[in-house]
């Protein structure tokens, strides 16, 4: 019997301020849409991370008019130096070739660029990619290098972006879960105003604490967990619009964001979802509902 | 049952006591009136013995506990052992009068079947049998208060404690709330009242405690209002 009437107090209680209730689940929903949003993309980076920095290579191209002299000078260079781990030369026909598979989807593209175009080079494996300042100062003298770029450096610029995504995720986060949390709070107070004679009755013929307490806290809990399951739902869908067909190019550059990782944001989000809301409830009715 | 051992509470910012060293036992089963003019300290008894405040200086004992000294999780617990009535009768204006006394037992973990069988027959006993699905707005006062007596006996609380119930009630009302509170006395409940209806006092002739700036200046068992 009590469960039932916790329950439906729950029940009467969310649907007798059912604007507020509205708003609190619309601001827990983005609140937690946004958190789980930066958590995956924190996941995204680290897993890209992994994927990439064992791949990093440094390559060197080299000059149109590079002489086969300073071609093998290089090339010795390389072989010589006891930072690299592997090497592999590139000719112009091979670059093209490889240019040509990447970008096999925008014919154009490939079509406006000659085989005269892409400069031959070496890719070079470090032992540790940490070691690539030393070893660019080590060949920038020699003649014939056009370029050295360490993949390593571009793939930062790019892990940067994607840093500042999240930290703006996690802000937005934040304000709405500041917004959310008022709303709780001024969620639990309404209610508590409007049951006060309930409670001092309860109070009065010495119902515990956590049966009067029960309802509210549950209320905000729902509230907060509906909130996180729309938010849920919202992520699911955007990765499927976003990634899966309207950015697909993106997932050659992207490794694929894995299914389970976005199902895992729904126990993640509903658990901070209630966690949340109860603490705010909780706390509120310390101040509101003197037991 | 009840017992105050110099008891002082002083109220935050107040520039005198409300009860000053006050010391009285309470036996089982008594009838007992606190008396005095508004602001004596008659509420503040009430409101230690519930522990709604605690004493500054002082123990306070009820059903041979330290009231202080009780956890305050324990609290409702404790309070489930004293009935309240109020001058405000403190009704739930969306409840029947059965709801209302059901309510009461519900919250602290009774059944629905035990309230059926239970509050019909309190409702009975205070004189309310045929009203039972009444709202309070379709009673009249003495009426409003027999189901805030109902609901406060109930669960037959070892302790009654009534503050000015008949306060708001005419005197032909009045007396007989205070037949009824009688009645409940005579099952062997504890029934401490506070008033300053001197014409009840002096009809019912039982113990009467008369306090002035928070202390007793009066203990005098069938006494009168004086």
């Amino acid at each position: 019997m009590r469960l039932k009437y916790v329950l439906n107090e729950v029940l009467v209680g969310l649907w007798r301020n059912v604007t507020m209730t509205v708003a609190m689940i619309i601001t827990m929903a983005v609140s937690l849409t946004m958190l789980g949003a930066s958590v995956l993309l924190y996941m995204q980076v680290d897993q890209m991370k992994n994927f990439y920095y064992g791949e990093i290579e440094v390559s060197i191209f080299l000059r149109a008019d590079v002489t086969d002299a300073q071609r093998s000078a290089i090339d010795s260079a390389i072989n010589a130096n006891p930072l690299v781990a592997q090497k592999t030369y590139e000719t112009r026909e091979q670059a093209l070739e490889r240019f040509q598979q990447l970008w096999k989807d925008s014919p154009e593209f490939v079509k406006s660029v000659g085989p005269n175009s892409l400069p031959e080079s070496f890719r070079v494996k470090l032992k540790d990619p940490e070691t690539y300042k030393t070893f660019t100062d080590q060949m920038t003298g020699m003649q014939g290098i056009q370029d050295i770029i360490d993949q390593r450096a571009l793939l930062d610029k790019v892990f940067n972006i994607f840093n500042a995504i999240q930290v703006g995720a996690l802000v937005v986060a934040g304000v709405m879960a500041l917004a959310a949390l008022l709303l709780v709070g001024n969620t639990i107070q309404v209610a508590a105003y409007s049951k006060r004679r309930e409670v001092a009755v309860m109070k009065l013929v010495g119902a515990s604490n956590w049966f009067i307490q029960a309802p509210f806290v549950l209320e905000a809990v729902v509230a907060g967990i509906i909130g996180a399951v729309l938010g849920f739902i919202f992520l699911f869908v955007s990765k499927i619009v976003l990634l899966d067909t309207k950015l697909q190019a993106l997932t050659n550059i992207l490794t694929p964001i894995d299914n389970g990782n976005v199902w895992l944001m729904l126990p993640l989000l509903a658990g901070v979802g209630a966690l949340v809301s109860a603490a705010t409830a909780w706390i509120t009715l310390r101040f509101y509902l003197k037991v | 049952m009840i017992q105050l051992e110099n008891v002082t509470k002083t109220y935050p910012k107040a520039s005198r006591p409300s009860l000053d060293d006050v010391s009285v036992g309470i036996e089982k089963g008594e009838f007992v009136f606190f008396i005095g003019p508004s602001g004596s300290g008659k509420s503040t008894i009430i409101k230690l013995l519930l522990h709604e405040v605690a004493p500054t200086q002082g123990k306070v004992m009820v059903n041979a506990k330290d009231v202080t000294s009780i956890r305050s999780w324990k609290i409702p617990h404790f309070r489930r052992s004293i009935g309240c009535v109020f001058q405000d009768f403190r009704l739930l204006p969306n409840r029947t009068a059965y709801e209302n006394v059901a309510f009461a037992l519900e919250v602290i973990g009774k059944t629905k079947a035990v309230s059926r069988r239970v509050v019909p027959e309190v409702l009975e006993l205070v004189g309310l049998g045929g009203k039972e699905h009444r709202y309070p707005h379709e009673l009249s006062g003495g009426e409003q208060q027999r189901v805030a007596v109902a609901r406060a006996f109930v669960n037959r609380p070892l302790i009654l404690l009534a503050d000015e119930p008949t306060g708001n009630l005419d005197p032909d009302t009045s007396i007989e709330i205070m037949r009824l509170l009688d009645r409940i006395n005579r099952t062997g409940t504890t029934v401490v009242m506070v008033t300053h209806d001197s014409n009840i006092v002096n009809q019912m002739r039982r113990r009467v405690i008369e306090i002035e700036s928070g202390r007793i200046v009066r203990d005098q068992a069938r006494g009168v209002y004086g």
